[in-house]
């Protein structure tokens, strides 16, 4: 398991909670709430070592395109990268 | 989007088996009722798999949420099967045997809180060793305390079934829903096989492994309650149907001397007899007649 802290400059911010799917196999938890700083705090906790250039790409990319300022959590369990992208929207839809 | 099928029974459905634990247990309750306990935000996570270097999740796999159903008090305990295959540990253990020993003090002091147990589960988590083993123990025990005071409903709708200890949380149920992807056993097909050998049991014929543990044949020799379709609306009537009929005299798993006479003169088993041997009638348990629950209700809830 490796662990990593990203952060992302944030616009908006989420105004609720959201927690969306789960850590099983190809799929991930994320969990999303607000939070007093205006940046994007993204805590990832992944099954799979060896990949933190993929995660700053598919977040980077993620917060580019929507800046919301909250504290984000993923676990995962081996999600790609388009399913980390709709699991972040989701979370996102249901906190803002 | 326009939903074409809305008005055909089958294809309008809501499916019980494509959803997870949690929307299982909020649309089993009357809509608005439901508030989760010890919810993702809570943080109650496993101390043990990050140990091993494997990602917890928020709410290690067990949801907890207690509301209304047809208007009564009930509680909801779902197990997500998404996660390690439903495997139960230490924190979701706790969480699910916690949750009932307070609806049995609540049912004790007279606001009769059922509960519905929705079991998807290989059993025990096996990277939490005797932890998991006695978080089934602690739950078969606050079900056995909650079960004379108010009826515990377990359903099992598939994909994965109750086998293990969930197996026997199951058993121990005053009434079972299932469906017919469903699966109930002690040991799984493929716990079975690695012991005993593929000659004793073939856990890649689906055929077989269903003619044993599946939904249909425990339904039809008596071991489960209801079979249903894998839809909200059914599993919904059935578990209003199943808490109406209340406390039975003797439960199931009370009614040793009808397993007894059952196996009594068994020598060699074939499962496509076992339906006409025993029959769908176990013991004195009184079959759940989904009729006596008119459907839908008159009053929309």
């Amino acid at each position: 398991m490796q662990e990593l802290t990203l952060h992302y400059p944030g616009g908006q911010r989420v105004t609720a909670r959201a927690h969306v799917g789960v850590v099983g196999s190809g799929d991930c938890e994320v969990l999303v709430e607000p939070h007093d700083a205006t940046d994007a705090v993204v805590r990832v906790r992944t099954a799979v070592d060896g990949f933190e250039l993929i995660w700053q790409r598919v977040l980077g990319s993620f917060f580019a395109r929507y800046p919301v300022a909250g504290r984000y959590e993923i676990n995962d369990q081996g999600a790609t990268p388009g399913v980390v992208s709709l699991r972040l929207r989701q979370a996102v839809a249901g906190a803002t | 989007m326009t939903d074409r099928f809305a008005n055909d029974g089958y294809l309008g459905r809501r499916s019980v088996i494509e959803l997870g634990a949690r929307a299982r247990a909020f649309a089993l309750l009357d809509e608005g009722s439901a508030s989760e306990l010890c919810g993702p935000f809570d943080r109650i996570e496993s101390p043990w798999l990050s140990a091993q270097g494997l990602v917890p999740q928020s709410d290690d796999g067990m949801v907890v949420v207690k509301g209304r159903l047809a208007g009564h008090a009930c509680l909801v305990v779902a197990v997500e099967g998404g996660f390690h295959g439903g495997g139960v540990g230490e924190v979701g253990g706790a969480k699910a045997s916690t949750a009932l020993s307070l609806a049995a003090a609540d049912s004790a002091e007279g606001r009769t809180t059922p509960a519905v147990l929705f079991l998807e589960s290989g059993g025990v988590r096996l990277q939490e060793g005797t932890l998991g083993l006695n978080a089934i123990a602690e739950i078969c025990d606050a079900l056995l305390v909650l079960r004379p005071r108010a009826p515990v409903i377990g359903v099992v709708a598939g994909p994965i079934g109750a086998f293990g200890g969930m197996g026997i949380v199951a058993g121990l149920c005053t009434r079972l829903i299932v469906t017919r992807e469903a699966r109930i056993g002690l040991n799984g097909p493929e716990a079975i096989e690695v012991e005993a050998g593929v000659q004793e049991f073939d856990s890649c014929d689906r055929a077989l492994v269903w003619a044993v543990d599946g939904g249909t044949q425990r339904y039809r020799t008596g071991l489960a309650d209801a079979l249903v379709s894998d839809s909200i609306d059914d599993v919904r009537h059935s578990v209003i149907t199943a808490i109406a009929a209340g406390v039975p005299t003797r439960h199931r798993s009370e009614q040793l001397d009808t397993l007894h006479a059952r196996l009594d003169g068994l020598v060699e088993i074939d499962p496509a007899d076992l339906g006409p041997r025993w029959g769908t009638q176990f013991g004195d348990l009184p079959p759940l007649d989904l009729a006596s629950v008119p459907w839908p209700p008159a009053d929309g809830t």
